[in-house]
């Protein structure tokens, strides 16, 4: 009824090839960012920030950024939990050697080192693919983790090995520390995902993630019609590395404060994320949202209901967490392995025909 | 279903409020995953006290104690999501029991003026009030604990270590890293040789290390694990016949879980601890009537007498005996977190007040201050009798090396105040 192209014209190229060409689609996406920067921050606490917020929009990005790679290149990668870490460290590196720059930066430049070192572990997805190629990858997450925990120049020869961060502002707004309002915070790492989306969105429309995508579905192909497999997968590793390096950077500054790396960016952090890439949709930028919600919510909602609204002692319901998580996504790859962006994409599809459908 | 679901909801809205007449206790367990076998016993004991309190006393002052478990899992992220949910609901002190989350925690409960208490874990140098406003780890901290093994060894060799070698087998985490600096000072001082072997999380594979073990010979392996890698080790141990009462672990590496498992190949393993073992005490009569056979105990209410139980047990009893003095100090029954650090600063352990609670000799003697939130730091040794199945303490509580961890804690602690621009308070 609502939802329809019908009546919705186009006068120019540009106008025909935006990313929500549907009036309603546009228009809820201006609503969700207006509730987004506009009435959230408002109404935020400390409780919502740190506990679903933040985890939500810090997961995002990482999804997107692995998304990038495996969705959309085709190029299977295990190594999301090293490249976060290396994106962590390379921020508290400079928090700590720069304590006057902004945030801002740091974050930035902490992506930039991280898409450098990706390229570096990207290198051997010229020659091997498939499950090799994420043995390689499994090889990086290993290789760094122990790399971090090994040379205590990266976490400023501490006694304990774990990595603090210091209080740290952007224009006189505290950021990261425990001083940091949750307001603040929340609308740093909100900024970071939004512009992250809108750049992953547009690459991937755009010459770049097309060559991405004939490498993905047929790479020989691809090269004989004149793509550069080399530039291709090396822009993938790239950009990837980089949200991934932003999202640990933010993880470890904003979120948690504080980080062992073995801990924290241990291998079920690659695979926390690859499950909310293979549950949200390989191939959407929609899908990385839609996975990092499922995951990061639905343990926090099954722990609400179970404990504080049933009482339910807390190891039972920690237990009944895991087999319903663990139902949930077979499930999900069962009826609908396309992950949740494609839920989406065919309740659209009933939605434009609605109320007459046929 | 609807109508039962929505009144059960809003039941539960309306306990989550705020009920200032409680005073309310966080405990942030973790009874799922790799740790769990630590984590439940410590969780029962410290729940059992509070509900032993409640049911005997009816509270503390005359005001009952609400317990809010929260599962961790271990999981620093999760603890964070604990702290947040729980402190709304006036949290008067924390004990994560996990070095990890202590860390997370430091900053955080400084800024919303809670106490943090970690006994015997958490970071060292926050013994230095003076720094550390809200972190109290008394009575000791795994620098004393790393002291208190090498004094042992010293009494056991007549005072001269020189030529030993110590090898030290941890957890590569920031728990397991924390004594390296202070056995590397005091194999200087001693002139003992320190072999520092890392075991990755979770543990289960120490081949390696114990066969530099074997081939190195050392006199003398010290442990800090935690969960599944202590009953490996000393499996291990015993596999390559290292000699048990050669081999100390530090307290988290000296429950029943770790040395059931090897059976008789373990007996005579050493372990440091800073509380009594066993059951022989009058508190635990107190507990079986009025918690145990009334059927409240927490969890399956198996491991009253584990040494794990008994440590979440004189961690309530300290938190406890806190609050009792936060009352006395504020002169009101409920208390405020920030009156219940006040409290704790206070605090006062003595043999008489052991006594006089059914626990006479169940822990050392100690006081806090403003400058020393870490007691006075004194560690005895236990060993494991396998054909009995029981711990013994083999040595009292001693005085560690007081010089060597003072300069330490003092580094590390002017570190971290300038890291964060703390200025001292005392």
């Amino acid at each position: 009824m609502f939802y329809r192209e019908a009546g919705d014209f186009k006068t120019s190229y540009t106008d025909d090839s935006q990313t929500f060409p549907i009036k309603f689609d546009r228009y809820r996406y201006y609503v969700v960012l207006a509730v987004a920067f506009g009435i959230i921050p408002f109404v935020i606490n400390d409780y919502w920030a740190n506990a679903l917020l933040l985890p939500f929009l810090i997961y995002a990005i990482a999804a997107i950024g692995l998304n990038i790679l495996v969705g959309y290149c085709g190029q299977v990668s295990l190594g999301t939990g090293g490249f976060m870490a290396v994106g962590a460290y390379a921020c508290y590196k400079l928090m700590t050697s720069f304590p006057d720059v902004s945030m801002f930066i740091h974050v930035i430049l902490a992506g930039g080192i991280t898409a450098i070192v990706g390229v570096l572990f990207g290198l051997p997805s010229l020659r091997i693919k498939g499950f090799y190629l994420a043995v390689a990858t499994l090889a990086a997450q290993f290789f760094l983790v122990w790399l971090f925990n090994r040379v205590p120049w990266f976490y400023n020869y501490s006694a304990s090995g774990q990595i603090n961060a210091p209080e740290r502002d952007v224009f006189g707004i505290i950021i990261t520390g425990p001083n940091a309002p949750a307001w603040a915070t929340y609308l740093f790492c909100l900024i970071f995902l939004a512009v992250s989306a809108l750049i992953a969105r547009n690459l991937t429309r755009g010459t770049t993630g097309r060559t991405w995508m004939a490498i993905r579905d047929m790479d020989i192909a691809a090269e004989i019609i004149g793509v550069n497999p080399l530039k291709a997968k090396m822009s993938a590793f790239a950009v990837s590395s980089f949200f991934i390096g932003i999202a640990g950077a933010l993880f470890f500054a904003v979120y948690l404060g504080a980080v062992e790396v073995g801990e924290v960016f241990g291998i079920q952090k690659s695979f926390l994320v690859l499950f909310m890439i293979i549950i949200g949709g390989l191939g959407s930028i929609f899908g990385s949202f839609a996975g990092a919600a499922f995951l990061v919510l639905l343990p926090v909602v099954l722990k609400v209901v179970g404990v504080d609204v049933l009482g339910w002692p807390t190891d039972i319901v920690a237990h009944l967490q895991l087999v319903i998580v663990g139902a949930l996504i077979i499930m999900f790859l069962i009826l609908e392995p396309h992950g949740l962006a494609q839920l989406w994409r065919v309740a659209k599809e009933k939605l434009r025909l609605w109320p007459f459908p046929h | 279903m609807k109508l039962k679901l929505a009144t059960a909801a809003l039941s539960a809205l309306m306990a989550a409020g705020p009920a200032l007449a409680d005073l309310v206790i966080p405990d942030l367990s973790y009874r799922t995953g790799p740790y769990a076998a630590g984590g439940i016993p410590f969780s029962d004991g410290y729940n059992d006290y509070f509900t032993l309190l409640n049911e005997r006393d009816g509270g503390i002052g005359g005001v009952p104690i609400r317990m809010v478990e929260c599962e961790t899992g271990y999981n620093t992220e999760k603890g964070v999501e604990c702290y947040e949910a729980t402190k709304g609901e006036g949290a008067l002190v924390y004990q994560p029991l996990s070095t990890g989350i202590t860390y997370q925690l430091i900053p955080k409960v400084t800024a919303d003026d809670i106490p943090l208490h970690t006994m015997g874990y958490g970071r060292t140098s926050a013994k230095n009030g003076d720094v550390f406003s809200h972190t109290f780890n008394y009575p000791a901290n795994y620098w004393d604990g790393a002291s208190g093994a090498v004094n042992y060894l010293l009494e056991e060799n007549g005072g001269d270590l020189s030529g030993k070698k110590i090898a030290l087998v941890y957890h590569n985490s920031a728990y397991g890293k924390e004594p390296i600096r202070t056995l590397e000072e005091l194999s200087k001082k001693h002139g003992f040789e320190l072999v520092a072997l890392p075991v990755d999380h979770p543990g289960q594979e120490q081949k390696s290390q114990w066969l530099q073990i074997r081939r190195d010979r050392p006199d003398y392996v010290l442990m800090w694990g935690w969960g599944v890698m202590n009953q490996v080790a000393v499996q291990e141990a015993a596999n390559i016949r290292f000699p048990m009462e050669n081999f100390i672990g530090i307290w988290w590496s000296g429950s029943e879980n770790d040395v059931l498992p090897a059976g008789e190949a373990a007996n005579g393993y050493k372990a440091l601890t800073f509380h009594n073992v066993g059951t022989d005490f009058p508190v635990f009569d107190d507990l079986q009537k009025h918690v145990v056979d009334a059927g409240k105990a927490a969890g399956a209410g198996d491991q009253v007498g584990t040494v794990l139980y008994n440590r979440g047990l004189y961690a309530a009893v300290l938190a406890a005996e806190a609050i009792k003095k936060a009352q006395e100090i504020s002169g009101n029954a409920e208390i405020t977190p920030s009156e219940m650090r006040a409290g704790m600063e206070a605090l006062e352990m003595t043999e008489e007040k052991m006594a006089e609670l059914g626990l006479a000799n169940f822990g050392p003697t100690f006081s806090v201050s403003c400058e020393n939130h870490g007691g006075d730091a004194l560690v005895g040794v236990t060993q494991w009798d396998a054909a009995n199945k029981t711990w013994t303490l083999i040595s009292d509580f001693k005085q560690t090396d007081g010089e060597v961890i003072g300069a330490l804690i003092d580094e590390d602690s002017a570190a971290y105040a300038a890291e964060n621009n703390i200025e001292g308070r005392c």
